[in-house]
């Protein structure tokens, strides 16, 4: 449910961008989406093509890059992705591991003409 | 053209968060968001907490529900300043929600204002509102696994009650594994288990609480 009001800002962040850099049409934004955060890309997808309507970003094609949950064990140094059910480490399965990725959400660039 | 933005997508949100911490800090509000899923006993964790405390502070509660007034209606019977916000379908309150909520309220005396988020494990934890202290309950009866699969809302909570304690002996709850969830995306987090049906727990949850507002 959170994704309308996302997908507002994200509208409104690239309005922004583009009107600051004079161009007549969005064509691009990319996405980058930590695991953590719950947003569902088909959501924000549906809710764009609604929002952006007689916009000049309603062609626009939204790219997602995902950053999967990442957590960090103290023990051995090892960096790794959180598996969905089994959160020690994969290397010494250790426990003193702490998240360090995974919730990301912004918008790192865009194209437009 | 391509350019690099950069930028956080709730970065409005995050603004308006910080006019909410200014005028927080105006008027000598200590504030806490109160999250959970529907259930878990949000509002009766409120009432025991207003029980203990409001001879001792001064206490002002806004209730966010999506409909009805049921819960600013228990509420105000324990005769606190007592704001209903109806979200209006919205799943959460964000940083502007409670804006228009805090301009509308004199808070003049007020030491501690309590936002009773709307029932919801995952959209209130993606908004920054600009409050002291973020607390969440998680209920025996949901399970043991919450902290694997909303790992979010866990990571912004100073503070996880685990509620419904008295159920124990009907249910399945494996609290090292709870915790150990919890640990790994929030070991900062303080951890209290309690029950609002016996009192248990509830005081030293009231003890942190006051802590917290010293700081």
């Amino acid at each position: 449910m959170h994704e309308l009001a996302i997908t507002q800002n994200v509208l409104d962040i690239a309005l922004e961008q583009a009107e600051k850099h004079d161009a007549s049409k969005v064509t691009r934004i990319n996405l980058v989406v930590g695991e953590m955060s719950g947003v569902v890309d088909e959501c924000v997808q549906f809710y764009f093509e609604f929002l952006s309507k007689d916009t000049i970003a309603s062609d626009a094609t939204l790219s997602f890059e995902r950053i999967p949950i990442t957590a960090h064990c103290y023990d051995c140094d090892t960096t790794f992705p959180l598996a969905e059910f089994n959160w020690v480490c994969p290397n010494c399965q250790g426990s003193n591991i702490e998240v360090v990725a995974g919730r990301e959400l912004y918008i790192d660039s865009m194209e437009m003409e | 053209m391509e350019i690099k933005v950069l930028q956080d997508i709730l970065s409005a949100n995050d603004r308006i968060a910080k006019r909410n911490r200014d005028l927080l800090d105006d008027k000598g509000v200590f504030a806490l968001n109160l999250m959970a899923s529907p259930g878990a006993g949000k509002t009766s964790l409120l009432l025991e907490t207003i029980k203990r405390l409001k001879n001792k502070v001064n206490i002002a509660v806004i209730e966010a529900d999506i409909a009805s007034s049921l819960d600013a209606d228990r509420i105000s019977k324990e005769g606190v300043t007592t704001l209903q916000i109806n979200t209006g379908g919205d799943c959460h309150v964000d940083a502007n929600m409670l804006n228009n909520a805090l301009e509308s309220m004199s808070l003049q005396g007020t030491d501690l204002l309590i936002l009773e988020n709307v029932g919801n494990l995952v959209c209130p934890a993606e908004f920054t509102l600009g409050v002291d202290r973020n607390a969440m309950i998680s209920s025996i009866p949901e399970g043991d696994d919450k902290p694997y699969k909303y790992p979010l809302m866990f990571s912004v909570a100073n503070a996880v009650l685990v509620n419904k304690i008295d159920l124990l002996p009907y249910v399945e709850f494996d609290f090292h594994n709870f915790s150990r969830g919890v640990s790994v995306v929030n070991p900062k987090a303080e951890l209290m288990q309690i029950s609002c049906k016996t009192g248990e727990g509830i005081d030293e949850w009231v003890s942190w609480l006051l802590a917290e507002m010293k700081k």
